[in-house]
């Protein structure tokens, strides 16, 4: 079984030509040094944290994710075919919401069933028939890849609404760099820091037509008790906008205003990191304090631009995924680069009593879960939490899918006795407005335990530096 | 038939609050059942946005007072003409896929009782039409929840109105559209008035009903509350998935403490 | 600038000035305890220094009788007595949290030690802390945040908030302070120019640690009229009434400049400044001291609520 997986660094025939000049870094790093420089990294990465945010009382180390020196590489050439096949399914992906909430063609055309995407609960009948500025619903993609083979990925899944973890890919290049320069110097790492302006830019040019000036962009945060607090801040800080709370707007008349000391200033383009359900009390959840009260009337009468666009849920949906190939068919014209993983949708009866039989070979999904909760790895599993799952699964098939068991590559990775073999996802963010735009990096999570599939934060993850070798 | 409708709804503030936002659904839209000669939001001292359409075809404002607020007094006055289109919605501008109508909220969302309704009634319907199948589910709703002010409240989801036994317009309509989603017809709730000064009572001028969609038809109307479809007597305003997602007003003061409400709706036909 | 950001470095240095204040008090009903009981003199010290603050009723309904080493806890360690010392320093980092981007590394430090050491003093046994170790802990804590806004802080308009706080939370309490030992702490008329009353008035002098400032600016003659001038008009004492304006006036002039609009925040402390610049000892004592006190608390709040509506809100157009 372990032989399978694929050895990103040490392949069937030998050392793979991106990790040549790593072997030698490692394999002459002597161990107390190794262990100056993990703790060099955590204490850089506390003191970012410190920076932005105060986990728990005073900077509490366990809140940080683990981070691993040992960088991932990828060829300028493997990193060119991901690139074509992300940015095509990103446009995918919104040429499908400027869709679903236009005419639904794809839907009459009877590729995608009409109750997938209209009974959706993440489907907004508020705004239906609304088009954002350039039509784009989703601004900032984050798209799940894992890989089998040296030619293989897979996508795991989509992430049009709000994806986190960036701050985390311009984190980890930031400590590796001050941490090793002259890996740097001997290498050609792409840089990645001009995400932060590459998103600024994203975000202005979808701002509203009423704008007329340098739109002013700001970035809404649920506040400083979210967990995610540090990176709205981080991207704040990095691209100059203010980090607001949804109390330091307010609505009035047809706009947005954000209360300065200056008195009300107009607010363009809203990039939110907060729930479609919480952002305006007048129009979806009444009890919500986050939000802007009147926010979707002056978004819907295009004065101000809301990135994501609300409805953007309804494409990342788990049972929406299994359509995306599709979508690229559909709308592009194109063949799909990247492939999705085979899925058996539980409620449709076949599949169902597919994955019933064959459950403890499977990794079955809730449709809208995340983070690796609500998930069943079975042959991971003892028999009895198969069962259970298995019942579960029976009595409310509709809310599953299931997957096989990917192989999922492995990187070296630090381990007590030197180094080991574990595995990792990548999930790279292409940014869609005027431009399609992907910075030549992407966070790596690494599943630290060995034999562990899953590379989630919050389940024994850690995060690596990803390489991408600039051409001669 | 020609309507002249004055609608002013006043908050009173016991003390004066910060501000008050509010998002109106107070401007009927054109279809084949009426038609505005003319019609005017008013709201003294407030700073009004511009109305715009929205998906479901509806006219939406948005208006807002700041500082020191001690009441809002929003008037609404216009002239309609109306015509008969036996509860039928055409000609109606809207962008909304029906199938997105089959969804519940919390205050459509059927408890057994419900469920029993639907059961009960279309179990010796198998060869009637979908359309006779939504006249039998507003029939039962009509019969099972007597017209009884008081018995609920403006928050009562329909599970409870039914445990109620009894109810208002509010209730009859998010009852039947529970049942008319358990039978998979896409509904609604719709907000608006009716001229009902013949017999009805003052307060049923600001009145609610269903739309079913039916295929082939399109969206009808089914006005539980007095076992009928809307007919010239009716004024549209807008749709939403229930009573408070289609409210005519919805708001949220600031920093308020206790709060007057008076409303006056008057409908009167004019002579012609 | 973001009013919310603004309202926390304002509210910030209100609660940093004012847990000084607080400290002081204590230091003032400390030094008073030591004081032999005359007899006829005020019976309670304690009494005096609860009511200058206004929870002389707060206290008693929770500790009941009034004794040192509870009115020691509720000033210094209560959390649920919002006046506290560790109250005031824990808002303050609060605030200081919630704007951290808009802090230099040395201020948040210097916020974020404090509250730390606090945390260990609440854990340590009360026998081992004397008030006075106590009162010089805040003085030095607060001397050091003050130190580190001043020597690191870029002079953009958040330092102005912060000063604004200073200067606004430093000139009432001063107020405050001199209004307890005029009205509240000499039981009658009769006491003026006793004994009691010169060591009352040290007392308040060495609170401010303006004892041997005092001596240097007045020759050491003990006066109330003197000493009231030296609290309130004398431009070279930091914590007079007047220095206080000065400094408000100050960063409201830099903040309208900056803004490129005058303001009716700028308009009032102008006005203020003007008047306290131009009074002399005597009219004070015309108007009555603790009504010329109470006017003074009055209008000082008044300053605050401009400052509030013109930036704090973000509605001000």
């Amino acid at each position: 079984m372990v032989a399978s997986f694929f050895n990103e660094m040490y392949a069937s025939d030998g050392l793979r030509a991106p990790y040549q000049m790593l072997e030698g870094w490692y394999q002459n790093m002597p161990a107390e040094f190794r262990a100056l420089k993990q703790a060099e990294a955590e204490d850089l990465f506390r003191r970012y944290g410190i920076t932005f945010a105060v986990y728990g009382e005073g900077g509490d180390p366990d809140r940080l994710i683990p981070f691993d020196m040992f960088p991932r590489v990828f060829t300028a050439q493997e990193w060119r075919k991901l690139e074509r096949g992300i940015k095509q399914r990103a446009r995918a992906l919104n040429a499908f919401l400027s869709d679903v909430y236009d005419r639904g063609e794809i839907v009459r055309a009877g590729l995608i069933p009409a109750d997938l995407v209209y009974r959706n609960d993440a489907y907004e009948i508020a705004v239906a028939g609304f088009r954002p500025p350039l039509g784009i619903f989703s601004h900032i993609v984050g798209i799940d890849l894992v890989r089998t083979g040296a030619e293989q990925f897979y996508v795991l899944e989509d992430n049009c609404r709000t994806p986190s973890g960036v701050s985390y890919m311009l984190e980890n290049r930031e400590v590796m760099m001050r941490m090793f320069p002259h890996l740097f110097q001997e290498n050609r790492v792409a840089p990645v820091d001009g995400y932060a302006r590459l998103l600024k830019r994203t975000l202005a040019s979808v701002a509203p037509a009423k704008c007329d000036r340098d739109p002013c962009v700001v970035l809404l945060t649920p506040g400083h008790f979210n967990s995610a607090y540090y990176e709205h801040s981080f991207l704040a800080d990095l691209m100059g906008i203010e980090l607001v709370e949804g109390q330091d707007l307010f609505v009035e008349g047809d706009f947005c205003w954000m209360r300065t000391t200056e008195g009300p200033r107009k607010v363009d383009v809203i990039y939110r990191r907060i729930d479609d359900a919480f952002l305006d009390p007048l129009c979806f959840r009444p009890d919500s304090t986050l939000g802007v009260p009147g926010l979707m009337n002056v978004y819907r009468s295009g004065g101000v631009t809301i990135c994501s666009a609300p409805g953007a849920g309804v494409a990342d949906d788990k049972a929406i995924y299994t359509y995306v190939p599709e979508m690229v068919r559909f709308y592009l014209g194109e063949t799909p680069i990247l492939d999705n993983v085979p899925t058996w949708q539980c409620a449709k009866s076949d599949d169902l009593k597919y994955v019933l039989e064959n459950i403890g070979e499977l990794v079955v999904k809730e449709v809208h879960g995340s983070g690796g909760y609500g998930m069943l790895v079975g042959p991971a599993s003892d028999r009895a939490t198969v069962e259970a799952f298995a019942a579960k699964v029976a009595e409310n098939p509709s809310n599953y899918i299931a997957q096989p068991t990917l192989a999922l590559s492995t990187c070296p990775t630090f381990v007590d006795e030197g180094i080991a073999p574990r595995h990792v996802d990548l999930r790279p963010y292409c940014l869609v407005g005027r431009d399609v735009e992907l910075v030549p990096g992407a966070l790596t999570r690494v599943a630290l335990t060995d034999g562990s599939l899953v590379v989630n934060s919050s389940q024994g993850g850690g995060v690596k530096d990803t390489w991408v070798i600039a051409e001669e | 038939m020609i309507l002249k409708v004055f609608h002013k709804t006043r908050y009173d503030f016991a003390s004066p609050v910060a501000g008050i936002i509010q998002s109106l659904r107070l401007t009927p839209a054109k279809c084949d059942s009426q038609k505005v000669i003319n019609w005017s939001v008013d709201v003294p001292d407030a700073v009004m946005g511009e109305a715009f359409r929205d998906g479901a075809g509806d006219y939406i404002q948005t208006i807002s007072l700041r500082k020191r607020v001690e009441h809002i007094e929003i008037t609404v006055s216009g002239t309609i003409e109306t015509i008969d289109t036996a509860g039928v919605l055409r000609g109606h501008r809207e962008r909304v896929p029906p199938r997105a109508y089959l969804r519940n909220t919390v205050r459509t969302e059927p408890n057994r009782a419900i469920v029993d309704l639907v059961q009960d009634t279309l179990r010796d319907a198998a060869s009637a039409s979908a359309l006779e199948h939504a006249h039998l589910l507003a029939a039962a709703v009509s019969e099972a929840l007597p017209y009884r002010p008081g018995a609920t409240h403006a928050h009562t989801t329909a599970a409870e109105a039914m445990n109620a036994g009894a109810g208002v317009c509010q209730d009859h309509t998010q009852v039947l559209i529970s049942c008319a989603h358990l039978a998979d017809f896409p509904a609604r709730y719709v907000s608006g008035y009716l001229n009902a000064t013949e017999d009805g009572s003052a307060h049923e001028a600001s009145h609610a009903w269903a739309e079913i969609y039916i295929e082939g038809l399109g969206w009808v109307g089914f006005d539980a509350s007095n076992k009928c479809c809307p007919n010239d007597q009716y004024i549209r305003l807008g749709s939403g998935l229930d009573a408070q997602n289609a409210a005519p007003l919805r708001g949220l003061v600031l920093g308020g403490g206790a709060e007057v409400l008076d409303v006056t709706v008057v409908i009167e036909a004019q002579q012609q | 600038m973001l009013s919310r950001t603004a309202a926390n470095l304002f509210w910030m240095t209100r609660f940093l000035e004012r847990s000084e204040t607080t400290a002081r008090l204590l230091d003032m009903g400390f030094r008073n305890a030591l004081l032999p009981n005359t007899g006829g003199g005020y019976r309670n010290e304690w009494g005096a220094i609860l009511q200058s603050k206004g929870v002389l009723q707060s206290f008693t309904d929770k500790y009941g009788e009034i004794v040192q080493r509870n009115v020691e806890s509720f000033l210094f360690f209560d959390m649920e007595n919002p006046s506290s010392v560790a109250s005031c320093i824990r808002s303050a980092r609060e605030n200081a949290r919630i704007v951290r981007t808009a802090l230099t590394s040395q201020v948040w430090d210097a916020i974020n030690t404090s509250y730390q050491e606090l945390m260990a003093m609440q854990r340590t046994e009360r026998s081992k802390l004397s008030i006075p170790d106590l009162t010089d802990w805040t003085i030095r804590t607060s001397s050091l945040i003050r130190g580190a806004i001043e020597s690191t802080q870029l002079r953009i308009d958040g330092y102005n908030f912060m000063n604004l706080g200073y200067a606004v939370e430093r000139a009432d309490n001063t107020a405050r302070l001199l209004d307890v030992k005029y009205y509240v702490l000499l039981p009658s008329v009769a006491y003026v120019g006793s004994g009691l009353d010169n060591y009352q008035w040290t007392t308040l002098l060495r609170a401010l640690s303006a004892h041997r400032a005092y001596n240097w600016a007045y020759g050491g003659e003990l006066t109330s009229v003197q000493i009231a001038h030296f609290l309130l008009l004398n431009p070279k004492f930091p914590r007079s009434l007047l220095s206080c304006y000065a400094q408000a006036n100050e960063h409201l002039d830099q903040l309208a400049r900056v803004y490129g609009r005058s303001t009716p925040a700028q308009e009032g402390a102008r006005t203020l400044l003007g008047e306290l610049a131009e009074a002399h000892i005597d009219d004070v004592f015309d108007e009555g001291l603790h009504e010329f006190l109470t006017r003074m608390i009055n209008v000082n709040g008044g300053l605050a609520q401009a400052i509030h509506d013109q930036y704090l809100t973000g509605e001000a157009r």
